[in-house]
């Protein structure tokens, strides 16, 4: 799935990395616990997350995340969008609850890690 | 090639800054993308470790063309039983540390996980040593 699909399905807002909106992701990700976001180790991989704050950011660069998606309404700080920008990491925000990104992701093929 | 940078303990704004330097470097001498990930999610376990629990510490790397060495030394209450800090789920994390996403007693078997050599010893009271080495 296109990152240009995920926004468009999660009625999402892009924040950072707008110039990578065609590249693919093939896995979701779903958790505000960070520590199990390090121990993923799939490519291609779409995180969905409620915990905005800069180590959010942080986990994404090290995991090797292609996009963080912050659901829940939540708002990335300008710190977060300065650090995402500086990673060239793709952001976005949308306001559904976290089951609701899932629902439509999934129904969009969207793979799950395990 | 050493490196060397200094971590403070409680300011998770800094959390993650040695981690990213040393992914810039590994990078840039062409590691493996798959075993940088390694190093560095290993090395960010450990550098939370020391903003979550120490006062202060150090981060040094010794990077050569066959392996990278990391040194993480603390400044902090230390580790009272090492065997329980390894297992999953066991965690001593403050409420603020859980609140920021960490604290959930995954970091060190995670580490484990991720690093092909691991050494951690520690004097209670003083501080703990984590030695790991990651082979390219």
């Amino acid at each position: 799935m296109k990152l240009n699909e995920v926004v468009e399905l999660l009625d999402a807002k892009v924040i950072t990395g707008a110039d990578k909106l065609d590249k693919e992701v093939s896995f979701g990700f779903a958790s505000d616990l960070l520590s199990d976001v390090l121990t993923i180790d799939s490519e291609y991989l779409l995180l969905l997350t409620g915990m905005a704050n800069l180590q959010a950011i942080r986990t994404a660069e090290m995991a090797e995340v292609s996009c963080v998606a912050f659901v829940r309404d939540k708002k990335m700080t300008p710190e977060m969008i300065e650090l995402a920008s500086e990673n060239g990491l793709v952001t976005i925000e949308s306001s559904f609850s976290m089951f609701h990104a899932i629902a439509v992701l999934h129904d969009g093929g969207l793979k799950p890690v395990y | 090639m050493l490196f060397k940078y200094e971590v403070e303990g409680g300011n998770f704004s800094k959390a993650g800054f040695a981690s990213s330097e040393i992914k810039k470097i590994l990078k840039q001498i062409n590691i493996d993308a798959k075993i940088i990930k390694r190093i560095v999610v290993a090395l960010y376990e450990g550098e939370v470790n020391v903003v979550a629990h120490a006062t202060r510490g150090t981060v040094l790397a010794d990077i050569d063309d066959k392996q990278i060495y990391i040194r993480i030394e603390d400044e902090g209450p230390g580790i009272n039983d090492i065997n329980l800090a390894m297992k999953e789920g066991y965690s001593t994390a403050s409420e603020k540390v859980r609140e920021m996403g960490f604290g959930a007693g995954m970091g060190l078997p995670n580490i484990k996980r991720n690093t092909d050599w691991l050494n951690l010893t520690s004097n209670v009271g003083e501080g703990t040593v984590l030695e790991m080495k990651t082979f390219f």
